[in-house]
C-alpha cells in the first residue's frame, strides 16, 4: 500500500533571541507524517520538541524568533504561509492537545460552549446543531453525563475530565492531523491510562493522524507506530517504533531506554541513568551533543557533527560509532587484543 | 561518496577518557538578577531617557544653586521681576531675588522631603507588613484593621495637629506627617507579597532547615519582595512632590523664606498674569520630575517582571 | 541495611483542613513506622494526602489528632532547643527544583544557609571546604558554587537541593516527589544518587511519589495510600510479587512499561472515573465507588490495615481472598 506524507517538516532550523543570547531550540530537523499512521517524537525537556510542534503549527511566529527550513501540509509551506491562513488552519485540519488542559481552557467559560465556539469558528452552522454535534463529541470521548457535563466551568472538573475536554476540542472539525504534546504528563497514571486508551480508540474510529510529543517510553509504546529521538534540537535516531526498542543503535537512545525503570527487575540492580545534564543550547557544542555525557564518545565526536547512519529500512542514527571507519578500527583493535 | 575518500586523523575514533568528560559544564554567562534586570531596564527607551533626564535634574539641584553667584534669600531692590536675562537665568522675583537659585534650592527642598517621605513610611510599612504577612492570624487580622481604621483619617488632620506641635514651616513636620499617613499602603502591600512568598517551596525548605522567623523575613521574603516595593517607592515619589506642593499651596507646608517648589508656585501665582515666569518654570520642573518618576518606576517593573522579559 | 531502631513512628495521624464545602480529611489516621536507615516509599495519585502527610512529619502542619513521634518523642510536645535538634535531625526535598531555591541566592549561599543557623563549622575556611565537599558530592563543582538557580536544569537544581538538605548532617529525609518535574534519564541519576548518599551517610528516608515503577528502586518498604489512608503495606518486592488490594493493582496495571510487544498485548484494570473528592467522607471503604469487588460490607464499614503476611499488611475486607 502507498503510504502518502500528509505533513513534511525539512531542515526546520529555529532560533529564539532572548537576552542572554541566541538560543538555537531546534538545529535542523527533518520527519514526516504518513497519513493515519502515529509517530512519537521523543526526548528530554528542552531537546526542541515541543519547539518544533509549536513552530508546525504557527505559534512560534514572533520578532524575537528566527524559523528556517519547510514545513509542508497539503502543498503549502507553512513556514511561508500567512498567519491568517494558518490560523484558519487550527482547530480544522490541524489541532493539539497541550500538556496542562487548565491554562489553555478559559476559566470564565462553560466547557460545552467552548467546545462549541471551536466548532462554530469553523464550520458555518447553527447553534443547535453545534451543540448537537458537541452532545455527540462528548459521547465519543466517553465523558459521563455530557449534557449535564457541558455546562460546567473547568475548574469544576476533575483533571481527567479536563483533559478529556481538551480531547474533544481538538478533535470536534475531525482534524487530519493531531499534535498530543505530553498529554499524559501532567495527569495521574491510572488516568493517564484512561487517555491513552481514548486516544488509541479514537484513532481507529475518526482515521486521524497523531504526532505524539513525549518524554514517556511506555506511552510512546503504546501507541508510536514510528519513533523520532531528539536531543539538543536535532534528530539523533528514527525508525520504526520496534526497532527503536528492540534495537537501538544511538547512545542516547540506549541510555534513555535504560533509564526507564522496568518492573520486572530486582530492586537490587541500580538504575543506570545518563550522568550530567543536556548542554545549554545557547552555545550549543561543535561537535555531537551528546559526546560530554556519552559513554562511548571518541575524539572526533567533539570535533565533527556525524553523519546518519543507515541500519536498513527507515532507520537511521547520527553517531560517530557506526561510521564505516570507526567500525574498521574497532575491529582492528579488537584482532589485536585477540593476538595479544 | 566522499565519505569514502576521507582520511580521519589517527587519535580520532580513541575513546575519551570518563574523567575528561564534562558532563554538567554551564555554558551560559553567570549574569546577576540586577544585572539582568539593569539590561532589561535600559531596553526600554522612556524609562532610560527619563532616568537620564532625573539625574540632569539631581545634579542641577546639587550644583544649581553655586554656581548662579546669587544666594536665594538676598533682595535686590534693583532688580525686582526681572525676566530670564544673562544675568538672571530664570529672572527675579518681586523681592529682586534669583530665581534660578531658588527654583534650585526649592528642588533640594521638595526633593529631600520626597526622598524621606517615601524611604521612612516604606521602612516601617515593609517591617509591618512583613510581620503581619509571616506570621498571619490574629495579629495579622489586628494589624490590617488598625490599618483600616488609621486610613480613614486624612493627612489634614495630622498635618495640623503636628504643626501645633512642632511649629509650621519646618521639613520634618512634612515629613513625620507623611510617614505617618504613607507607612500603611506600603505596609498592606509588603503583606500582600509576603502572603505569596509565605508557602512557596524555597520559604518552606529555609523554615525545615531551623531558620527563625526573623532570618525568614530579612533574607528571603523582604529581598524578593524588594523589587516590587521598589517599584512602588519610585511611584510613590511624585505623589510626595505633589502633596508637598500643595500642603505649601495652602499655607501649611514649608513657608518663606525657605522655597520649595510648591511655596514658588504658591508666591508667584499672586502675581501670574503679570510675570508668568515666576509660575511657570517651578510648575515645569515639578510636572518633569513627577512624570520621569512615574515612567521610571514603569520601567523598573516591566524590568522585574519576570513574564514581560524578553 | 536497615535496623529495627524505630526513627520515627506516626501514630493514627490526622491532618485536617476547613474548607467551604466542610472538612478535608487529608491525612485522615495513619499509622507507619521509619526504621533507621530505612528507604519507606509512600505512594499515591495526586490528592491522595502524601504531600500533606510529609509536611506533618516535617511539623509544619500541626495534626488534629493523633502523633508524630521522632525519637520516641511528639515532635509537638517539643521545648525550642529540641526544635531546633528536630530541624537539623530532620530535612526535606522539594518536587519544584525551579521553587524550592530562591531566585536571589547563589549555590554556595543555599548551602551554606543550614550551616549558619545551626553554627556548624563555624570558621570560614573549614565552611567553604564543606561546601565544596558538599557540592562535589551532588556531582557539582566550584564552576557551579557562585552560580545563581536560573543558570541551572531542573536535574542540577535538584541536586543543589539535595545538598542543601545535606548541608545540616541530617538522620532523617523526607522526599517529597523529588523526582516527578524531572526527566527520566534524571530521575535516574538523582534516585541513584539518593540511595549512595544513603550507603554512605546512613540516612532513613521517606520517599513520597506517585510513580510506583521508580520508588520501587529504592524503597525497602511501599506504603499505598489513597484517600488519605493506608491501603497497603509491604516490603517492595513482596508488594510486587503479591500485590492485595484492588486499588494497588489498579496502579500496578496502569504503569505504562517501555516495550511495545508487552505494552500493547497486556490487559488493564482500568479504573472508573477519578479519585472522589477528600472533603466530607463518607464511611466504609474509601475505594469502594471505583473498586470492582466493592460488596456491601465495603459500603458500610472501614477496613482496618491488617497482616495478611508476614510483614505484609492490607486495608481490605476480602484481601487473600
Amino acid at each position: 500500500m502507498e503510504k502518502n506524507k500528509i505533513l513534511e517538516v525539512k531542515d526546520l532550523k529555529v532560533t529564539f533571541h532572548t537576552y542572554a543570547g541566541n538560543v538555537q531550540a531546534v538545529r535542523g530537523v527533518s520527519w514526516y507524517l504518513n497519513e493515519k499512521e502515529t509517530i512519537a517524537i521523543v526526548g528530554e525537556s528542552g531537546c526542541g520538541k515541543t519547539v518544533s510542534i509549536q513552530t508546525v503549527i504557527g505559534l512560534n511566529s514572533s520578532r524575537t524568533t528566527d524559523i528556517q527550513g519547510q514545513v509542508l501540509f497539503e502543498g503549502k509551506d507553512l513556514v511561508k504561509e500567512d498567519m491568517k491562513e494558518i490560523r484558519k488552519l487550527q482547530g480544522d485540519k490541524m489541532s493539539i492537545i497541550f500538556q496542562d488542559p487548565f491554562t489553555f481552557l478559559n476559566p470564565t467559560m462553560t466547557v460545552g460552549k467552548q467546545i462549541m465556539e471551536a466548532y462554530r469558528e469553523h464550520r458555518k452552522v447553527t447553534k443547535k446543531e453545534a451543540k448537537e454535534r458537541t452532545i455527540e463529541i462528548l459521547k465519543l470521548i466517553s465523558l459521563p453525563d455530557p449534557e449535564k457535563n457541558m455546562k460546567r466551568y473547568p475548574h469544576q472538573l476533575s483533571g481527567g475530565m479536563r483533559q478529556r475536554i481538551m480531547v474533544a476540542m481538538a478533535l470536534i472539525c475531525d482534524p487530519k492531523l493531531l499534535f498530543a504534546d505530553e498529554p499524559t504528563t501532567a495527569l495521574d497514571v491510572t488516568i493517564q491510562a484512561q487517555i491513552v486508551d481514548l486516544m488509541k480508540e479514537l484513532k481507529t474510529k475518526i482515521d486521524t493522524s497523531i504526532v505524539l510529543i513525549t518524554h514517556d517510553m511506555g506511552v510512546v509504546a503504546n501507541m508510536a507506530e514510528r519513533i523520532y529521538v531528539m536531543y539538543a534540537g536535532q534528530i539523533v535516531e528514527h525508525g520504526e517504533a520496534r526497532e527503536i526498542f528492540y534495537n537501538p543503535k544511538h547512545p542516547y537512545t540506549k541510555a534513555l531506554l535504560e533509564s526507564v525503570p522496568r518492573m520486572d527487575n530486582r530492586s537490587d540492580t541500580p538504575l543506570s541513568s545518563i550522568p550530567g545534564t543536556p548542554p545549554d543550547l545557547i552555545a550549543p557544542p561543535v561537535g555531537c551533543a551528546f559526546a560530554e555525557r556519552c559513554p562511548h564518545a571518541m575524539n572526533i565526536c567533539r570535533k565533527e557533527q556525524p553523519a546518519y547512519q543507515n541500519f536498513g529500512g527507515e532507520h537511521i542514527a547520527a553517531c560517530w560509532l557506526h561510521h564505516p571507519e570507526c567500525q574498521k578500527r574497532l575491529s582492528l583493535r579488537r584482532d589485536e587484543h585477540e593476538q595479544q | 561518496m566522499e565519505e569514502k575518500t576521507r582520511i580521519f586523523d589517527e587519535h580520532d575514533f580513541d575513546p575519551i577518557p570518563e574523567q575528561d568528560r564534562h558532563t554538567d559544564t554551564v555554558a551560559r554567562q553567570s549574569t546577576s538578577y540586577l544585572k539582568d534586570v539593569w539590561r532589561s531596564f535600559c531596553k526600554r527607551k522612556t524609562a532610560l531617557v527619563s532616568l537620564v533626564v532625573m539625574a540632569v535634574i539631581l545634579l542641577l539641584v546639587l550644583i544649581g544653586p553655586e554656581i548662579s553667584g546669587y544666594d536665594y534669600y538676598s533682595n535686590d531692590y534693583t532688580a525686582i521681576n526681572q525676566p530670564p536675562s544673562a544675568a538672571h537665568w530664570f529672572g527675579t522675583d518681586s523681592l529682586g531675588r534669583d530665581l534660578w537659585t531658588r527654583v534650585w534650592m526649592g528642588g533640594r527642598v521638595s526633593l529631600l522631603i520626597a526622598i524621606l517621605a517615601t524611604i521612612i513610611p516604606y521602612t516601617i510599612g515593609m517591617i509591618v507588613g512583613g510581620i503581619s504577612g509571616y506570621f498571619g492570624g490574629k495579629l495579622d487580622q489586628f494589624i490590617m484593621r488598625a490599618i483600616d481604621v488609621l486610613m480613614g483619617i486624612p493627612q489634614l488632620i495630622y498635618m495640623i495637629l503636628l504643626m501645633v506641635i512642632m511649629g509650621s514651616g519646618n521639613i520634618w513636620t512634612l515629613v513625620i506627617a507623611m510617614s505617618i499617613t504613607g507607612w500603611m499602603s506600603a505596609a498592606r502591600s509588603t503583606r500582600g507579597l509576603v502572603l505569596q512568598l509565605r508557602n512557596r517551596d524555597f520559604v518552606v525548605a529555609s523554615e525545615t532547615l531551623g531558620a527563625s522567623p526573623a532570618r525568614l523575613i530579612a533574607k528571603h521574603l523582604l529581598p524578593n519582595t524588594m523589587g516590587i516595593l521598589v517599584v512602588g517607592m519610585a511611584m510613590m515619589i511624585p505623589s510626595v512632590i505633589y502633596s508637598e506642593a500643595f500642603l505649601s499651596y495652602i499655607g501649611l507646608g514649608i513657608t518663606p523664606p525657605n522655597p520649595s517648589w510648591g511655596q514658588l508656585i504658591k508666591t508667584a501665582s499672586e502675581t501670574f498674569r503679570y510675570y508668568p515666569y515666576q509660575f511657570i518654570i517651578p510648575c515645569i520642573f515639578i510636572s518633569i520630575t513627577m512624570l520621569c518618576c512615574n515612567l521610571i518606576g514603569d520601567g523598573l517593573r516591566d524590568a522585574l517582571d519576570p513574564k514581560l522579559r524578553a | 541495611m536497615s535496623s529495627n531502631e524505630v526513627i520515627l513512628e506516626l501514630k493514627d495521624l490526622k491532618t485536617w483542613f476547613k474548607v467551604e464545602a466542610g472538612t478535608l480529611k487529608a491525612v485522615n489516621g495513619v499509622d507507619l513506622t521509619i526504621h533507621k536507615g530505612e528507604t519507606l516509599g509512600l505512594v499515591g495519585e495526586s490528592g491522595c494526602g502524601k504531600s500533606t502527610l510529609g509536611r506533618t512529619i516535617m511539623r509544619l502542619y500541626k495534626p488534629d489528632g493523633g502523633q508524630v513521634l521522632y525519637k520516641g518523642k511528639d515532635i509537638w510536645k517539643y521545648k525550642k532547643p529540641e526544635i531546633k535538634t528536630f530541624r537539623k535531625e530532620v530535612q526535606m526535598i522539594f518536587q519544584d527544583p525551579y521553587a524550592s531555591l530562591d531566585p536571589l541566592n547563589i549555590v554556595h549561599d543555599v548551602v551554606e544557609e543550614g550551616m549558619k543557623i545551626h553554627k556548624l563549622y563555624p570558621e570560614k575556611e573549614a565552611r567553604e571546604k564543606r561546601i565544596l565537599e558538599l557540592l562535589n558530592m551532588v556531582g557539582l563543582n566550584q564552576e557551579h558554587e557562585y552560580r545563581f538557580p536560573h543558570e541551572f536544569s531542573g536535574g542540577q537544581r535538584q541536586r543543589v537541593g539535595i545538598a542543601r538538605a545535606l548541608s545540616v548532617e541530617p538522620e532523617l529525609i523526607v522526599c517529597d516527589e523529588p523526582i516527578s518535574a524531572l526527566d527520566v534519564s534524571i530521575q535516574a541519576q538523582v534516585v541513584n544518587l539518593l540511595k549512595d548518599l544513603q550507603k554512605k551517610l546512613g540516612l532513613s528516608y521517606l520517599f513520597i511519589t506517585h510513580d510506583l515503577s521508580m520508588v520501587k528502586y529504592i524503597s525497602d518498604r511501599i506504603a499505598v495510600m489513597y484517600l488519605g489512608g493506608i491501603v497497603e503495606l509491604a516490603e517492595s518486592q513482596e508488594l510486587f510479587d503479591h500485590t492485595m488490594h484492588p486499588y494497588t493493582k489498579a496502579l500496578m496495571s496502569a504503569i505504562p512499561i517501555a516495550d511495545p510487544d508487552v505494552e500493547q498485548k497486556r490487559r488493564r484494570i482500568l479504573l472508573s472515573g477519578d479519585v472522589p473528592s477528600p472533603v466530607n467522607l463518607e464511611a466504609g471503604c474509601a475505594f469502594c465507588k471505583r473498586c470492582g469487588q466493592a460488596k456491601d460490607k465495603c459500603r458500610k464499614e472501614r477496613p482496618k490495615l491488617t497482616q495478611v503476611r508476614p510483614g505484609h499488611f492490607v486495608a481490605c475486607h476480602f484481601a487473600g481472598e
